[in-house]
């Protein structure tokens, strides 16, 4: 029991955090950027690995978070320089991943650092893997990790809201306005990075996509503020984690990838029923608009 | 050596050599459609969306070569038409709806993964090789297939060529003169989805964006013609594929697939730093070429304005001090420097007793200098009356500014002052003949 509210938990932290860094990533058009950060987090645990032989710690963080701005650098320089901007995307991601995936088969092959351990995570695992503070017992790790995570992320939010949100909606009044957005930018990319880092033993590295872009993309059918967003976001990946965990348990399956299917099943039924969005009910409000008109 | 030949014989390595090698051909010409498409990333969807496909394709008829490539065929294409529906029925821009479709398809795949690992299927053991591929496992009847797809790949490349470029260039166009613009999209969007599933049991779904990306980026550094860049995209992907999987071979516990992605980013960086016209090294050196250029015309005019108005308050002196120079121009002292120089070489600028003079080849060339951008001015000012600069520019009208001045509206437009100098530059030289003696 203790062992299922632990796995909930820490899947509906993931998916909260993705759901508000999500947010931003949907708004700004660069939802493939944080696929591609996702993917090349894997250079960074392995250069993490390679540096101090161990898979815990802040430097697994650091690691991910340079490499996750290398990525967003690169990018920019290719897409500069006149690449277009989603082949810059697919030739950066491919080739870091690819380096990372090299480098785990020379020199990390015998440790607990498989890839299909990064790419799809084992969260049924994770609340073994507990720490103790002092000789008390204090959880799992992983629940610690992403609640610190959270907690930077919702508090550089909260303290630059008005910074993201005008850089989001409208680069040219921000930096009108003296807001630097190629730092916002920088910071948004560093969080998305760490985000990854810290979710991949829960959902893994390629799934964290799903929890990043699916529930913001719901949330961004469902309402027009940027704030109710964020939270209809949050709350929708939290949903689809509770409903992808309980799914998974029934069927004996992955619960990763039953996560990734229920944030698809949300995303299809706004897609589909949104008040104002929907194909369904908003086909109907045009009939409605226009039956006055022609009668 | 000879173990090298003994090496390179063995039929293993041949089978992986040519399977990667035919793959790397037909994703490289496909590749080149689709990246001018701007839909390179839908090529990514795609073959993550292949991966449910394949295991429905197990859980229905079993491990059939033909079950598992139809299922990818059909869930990659469920995918695009996903992303269309997705981006074109809702407010959701493309890269959402790509990176919604690939993520929730590939997370589905890895559900009926585990179904398929966990349950009792017979034969289950491999299918999830499909995520990273398995390039060394290539036999025979592997590389039959991917001859086959390469052929027809190839075939409607050609077949089609006209119309494809026409559909990626000016679809509006295309759909004007009457070409089936539905069916040629479905036949692009099937191309991508053969090499796809061709491709995903040796690079694997994840890398095998990597196949359809990197050689056509590669591959447009060095033309402009779509065909070329198809031949040379082909190419370069077949290149990368044999290299890599020759790499991969010679060191034990080097993956394939992710061998040949480096190799073929190997080429692109390359073509990125040094490709002519299009390439870092050959752009940064085109910019310092323009850069010294307006420089050196920046200082021909100022000493050239600094005469006329020498000339105006009655003083005939033509020689500068280095020190007038810099208050004159404002640049840099090194910048300043190497424009002096650089005028120096071309014969229009000399030094007598460390003074600098203007020589008479020098001094025409600022005359005209001048006068261009004077008549620019004018022109700009004027343009409804006297056209777009830009065009009078693109005819050539203006290599000659003097003989621009012949036409009369720009002549009666300019102050007599503005157009003086000729006069001056044939009083200048005798005075520039009068310090030196």
């Amino acid at each position: 029991m203790l062992y299922e509210l632990w796995i909930l938990a820490i899947s509906s932290l993931v998916a909260a955090t993705c759901g508000i860094v999500g947010t931003f990533l949907v708004l700004r058009r660069i939802a493939m950027v944080a696929d591609a950060i996702s993917h090349t987090v894997l250079l960074g645990i392995v250069g993490a690995f390679l540096v101090s032989q161990t898979l815990e710690g802040p430097l697994m963080l650091i690691g991910a978070a340079v490499v996750g701005l290398a990525t967003t650098y690169f990018i920019q320089v290719l897409d500069n320089a006149g690449v277009p901007a989603d082949a810059a995307i697919g030739v950066v991601f491919t080739s870091l991943f690819s380096v990372g995936v090299i480098l785990v088969s020379l020199y990390a092959r015998d440790v607990h650092l498989d890839v299909d351990h990064v790419l799809m995570g084992d969260i049924s695992f994770a609340p073994f893997h507990t720490i103790e503070w002092n000789g008390i017992p204090m959880g799992p790790q992983a629940f610690w990790v992403i609640l610190a995570v959270f907690i930077i992320d919702l508090a550089l939010i909260l303290l630059l809201y008005k910074e993201f949100k005008i850089t989001s909606f409208d680069p040219a009044l921000a930096a009108a306005l003296g807001i630097p957005v190629t730092l916002i930018h920088y910071l948004l990319m560093t969080m998305v990075s760490i985000t990854a880092v810290a979710s991949f033993d829960a959902v893994g590295a390629i799934l964290v996509v799903a929890l990043l872009i699916v529930p913001p993309a719901t949330a961004y059918l469902l309402t027009e503020k940027l704030s109710r967003m964020i939270i209809v976001s949050a709350l929708t990946g939290v949903a689809a984690a509770v409903t992808g965990y309980y799914t998974a348990k029934y069927f004996n399956v992955s619960i990763a990838g039953c996560i990734a299917s229920a944030a698809g099943a949300l995303f299809l039924i706004a897609f589909l029923f949104s008040p104002s969005q929907g194909i369904l009910l908003r086909g109907r409000q045009r009939k409605k608009a226009a039956a006055p008109a022609s009668s | 050596m000879q173990e090298w030949l003994q090496f390179l014989s063995s039929p293993n390595l041949q089978w992986v050599m040519a399977g990667a090698a035919l793959l790397g051909l037909a994703s490289g010409v496909v590749g080149s459609f689709v990246l001018l498409r701007k839909e390179s990333l839908v090529g990514d969807a795609m073959a993550h969306a292949a991966l449910p496909g394949i295991c429905l394709g197990f859980l229905v008829f079993g491990r059939e070569t033909l079950a598992l490539m139809g299922g990818a065929a059909l869930t990659g294409l469920l995918a695009v038409y996903a992303i269309r529906a997705v981006h074109s029925q809702s407010k959701i821009k493309q890269d959402a709806a790509i990176g919604i479709v690939l993520s929730v398809f590939f997370g589905f795949g890895i559900v009926l993964l585990t179904m398929i690992t966990n349950g009792s299927y017979s034969q289950s053991s491999g299918i999830d090789e499909f995520i990273f591929g398995q390039a060394a496992s290539l036999v025979g009847a592997d590389v039959q297939i991917l001859i086959a797809s390469a052929l027809v790949l190839l075939i409607l490349s050609f077949l089609f060529f006209k119309e494809l470029k026409l559909l990626i260039f000016d679809p509006l166009f295309a759909g004007g003169i009457g070409l089936p613009i539905r069916f040629l999209n479905a036949l692009l969007s099937s191309m991508v989805v053969l090499v796809v599933i061709t491709g995903i049991q040796t690079v694997g779904v994840i890398l095998m964006a990597a196949l359809l990306i990197t050689p056509a980026v590669t591959a447009r550094y060095w033309t402009d013609r779509l065909g070329v860049m198809a031949v040379l995209s082909g190419l370069i992907g077949g290149l990368s594929g044999a290299v890599g999987a020759l790499l991969s071979s010679t060191i034990s516990g080097l993956p394939t697939g992710p061998v040949i992605v480096v190799t073929a980013t190997a080429f692109f960086l390359i073509s990125f730093l040094f490709a002519p016209q299009r390439g870092i090294l050959f752009r940064m050196m085109e910019t310092r070429k323009n850069t010294q250029f307006v420089l050196n015309n920046f200082l021909l005019d100022t000493m050239y304005e600094k005469l006329e108005k020498r000339y105006a308050a009655g003083q005939y002196s033509a020689l500068f001090s280095r020190r007038e120079l810099e208050e004159q121009t404002r640049l840099p002292r090194n910048g300043l420097e190497k424009t002096i120089q650089a005028l120096q070489k071309q014969g229009l600028l000399t030094q007598t007793d460390g003074k600098y003079v203007l020589t008479g080849t020098g001094l025409a060339y600022a005359y005209d200098s001048s006068l261009l951008r004077r008549i620019q001015d004018i022109h700009l000012t004027h343009e409804a009356e006297l056209g777009s600069w830009k065009e009078a520019s693109a005819n050539g009208d203006l290599r000659k500014p003097r003989d621009y001045l012949m036409n009369e509206r720009i002549h009666s437009l300019l102050t007599a002052e503005q157009k003086l100098p000729v006069s001056l530059a044939i009083k200048q030289s005798s005075i520039e003949y009068a310090d030196q003696a």
